[in-house]
């Protein structure tokens, strides 16, 4: 269970309201799709459910229990950029979160705790497509691979919730279905709440269990700085996609194989129902 | 019609910022200053002898490797050492351990400064002054509290080089992108944990760099303080020698130490390539 409940969270930087009175309740499992404006504060939010950024007013629980203004194992990350740590391989990195969990004076594993880490490790390795790639570093993935990389990375800590800041937004339109497959199949299988700030309304609507979007209703630049942005748009997708079970309307190669469902030579909407 | 633009009969020059010299002209290059020098040298030298026999400030390159050949290879009358071996021991020893000693102080003040916002508070601003002192300035000062021995050239050269390599290194660890503490904050990493397989695999590499750097810096304090009171070292050979005006031993020796500088900047290159392969692929 990983209920993130907002009750009515404000952010100000100095003199300047970035949000206003977000108040707002992501079910455990959902998907949820963040979407606004360049500069709305889509990244503010996130960060403040990563704790990186503490709300200036209201409060934010996750299962009940208020969030301390520190980022924890519970919720995992992945950023547009500089997600992976350059000077480790992609094992190191996959590694890195077993590591911190259970050696915390020397930082490293040894003997057989390590190899039963780096059977875990490779695990996940495979499961994001980058097998072969081992030993590699960073600097020598390319974009795609180096978020697959971070995928693995954060979902070794099992996180309760997953926040993705334009993960793909930086990558190419055959890249970036791959990588949906990917995201859609890891969100099925394993027990992530997911938060997704986009640019992308097809992406959005493509992955999400719902799509919330941020804007500011007053947004003359003299009132810039007075007024935040506001929870503007906040939209089920229908049908609803649920965690782990395949849906009858849509399948596509991202859900879970049923027997009933289109044939694979019929044209399925591949997900972009309209609400 | 718009194919004319692609037969446009003038031949445009490329610009200069895009020729580059083949492997061979390169090499030729890289040579060309150091063979001229020499040249130039032997010319000026002969020029000079052949109006005075007697001239010692340009000696003769045959005046030279005799001077090798009896600093190196025959032990000195007086004290039966070799002394341009016993000077350049002498001279390494100080300057290593001076080095070594910097890189110690610069790993650990540069990460708490970096990585500790209370220490970066306390910390920052003093190095910042500190290494505005002249050290040259404080060399009476440290020769009158440490006494004249080994101790007082280590520290001059320690509060030379130190404090710019702290900033250095603290700049690095600020410059590292704020999303990697993040991620590994989210990975569960504690201070320790973060300082010592994100933070410090990362700063060393430029610690590396940073030692390249300074060691020009180096040199010139652990000269200086040989110059001044010394009874063995590269510099004190060279300001002893002075006094007779013996060119043809400052000379080789100061070719010497530029040698042994080049080196050692040469060596830690390979050392950070060779150890932090990751750091150079970076840089591309
Ligand atoms: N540390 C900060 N100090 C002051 N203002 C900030 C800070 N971080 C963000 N802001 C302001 O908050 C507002 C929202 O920024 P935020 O990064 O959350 O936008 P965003 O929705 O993520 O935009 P984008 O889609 O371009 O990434 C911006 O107007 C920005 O200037
Ligand atoms: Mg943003």
């Amino acid at each position: 269970m990983s209920e993130i409940v907002l009750d009515k969270v404000w952010k100000e930087y100095g003199d300047q309201i970035v949000l206003e009175k977000i108040s707002l309740t992501i079910a455990s499992r959902a998907f949820v799709a963040l979407v606004g404006p360049s500069g709305c504060g889509k990244t503010t939010f996130l960060k403040m459910l990563l704790g990186e950024e503490a709300p200036s007013q209201g409060v934010i629980t996750l299962d009940g229990v208020p969030l301390i203004a520190e980022p924890g194992p519970d919720r995992g990350v992945v950023f547009q950029r500089y997600s992976v740590f350059p000077h480790l391989t992609v094992l190191g990195n996959v590694l890195l979160g077993k590591v911190f969990k259970r050696s915390p004076m020397a930082a490293r594993l040894f003997g057989a705790e390590r190899r039963a880490a780096i059977d875990e490790a490779m695990m996940l390795i495979a499961e994001v497509g980058l097998n072969g790639s081992e030993t590699k570093y960073p600097a020598q993935l390319s974009g795609g691979m180096q978020q697959r990389l971070a995928l693995a990375q954060a979902l070794i800590m099992k996180p309760k919730v997953l926040l993705l800041d334009e993960p793909f937004g930086a990558l190419d339109p055959g890249i970036r279905a791959e990588i949906h497959v990917l995201m859609k199949r890891l969100w099925h299988e394993t027990e992530l709440t997911v938060v997704m700030v986009t640019h992308d309304m097809r992406e959005a609507f493509t992955l999400g269990t719902r799509v919330i979007a941020f804007e500011r209703p007053r947004d003359r630049p003299e009132e810039r700085e007075r007024y935040g942005a506001v929870l503007s748009r906040d939209i089920d997708i229908w049908p609803p996609r649920i965690a782990g079970e395949p849906s009858i309307f849509a399948p596509d190669r991202d859900d879970p194989v049923i027997a009933l469902g289109l044939g694979q030579d019929d044209l399925a909407p591949q997900g972009d129902i309209v609400p | 019609m718009a194919l004319k633009i692609f037969t446009t009969k003038r031949h445009k020059p490329m610009r200069w910022i895009n020729t580059k010299p083949t492997r061979a002209t390169q090499i030729a290059l890289m040579l060309a200053p150091f063979v001229l020098l020499i040249v130039a040298y032997g010319f000026t030298s002969a020029a000079r002898l052949a109006d005075n026999p007697a001239d010692k400030l340009l000696p003769a390159l045959q005046t030279l490797t005799d001077a090798v050949n009896r600093m190196a290879f025959q032990p000195d009358p007086r004290t039966g050492e070799y002394l341009l071996w016993s000077d350049t021991g002498a001279s390494l020893v100080r300057l290593f351990s001076a080095l070594g000693i910097s890189t110690l102080i610069a790993l650990f003040f540069g990460m708490v400064i970096g990585m500790l916002p209370y220490v970066r508070a306390l910390l920052a601003p003093f190095v910042a002054t500190i290494s505005m002192v002249p050290p040259l300035a404080l060399l009476p000062i440290l020769f009158i509290v440490l006494g004249l021995g080994e101790t007082s050239k280590i520290t001059l050269i320690v509060i030379g080089v130190a404090p710019a390599m702290i900033r250095d290194l603290a700049l690095k660890v600020l410059e590292l992108p704020r999303e990697q503490t993040i991620k590994a904050e989210t990975l569960g990493g504690s201070s320790w944990q973060i300082a010592l397989r994100v933070v410090l695999p990362q700063v060393l590499p430029r610690l590396i760099t940073c030692l390249r750097l300074q060691l020009g810096p180096a040199w010139l304090f652990l000269i200086a303080a040989e110059a001044i009171s010394s009874d063995s070292g590269l510099g004190y050979r060279i300001f002893l020698v002075r006094r007779y005006l013996s060119m043809d031993i400052i000379f080789p020796y100061v070719l010497w130490i530029t040698l042994l500088a080049a080196i050692t900047n040469f060596a830690l290159d390979r050392l950070r390539i060779a150890v932090f392969p990751w750091s150079n692929l970076e840089a591309r």
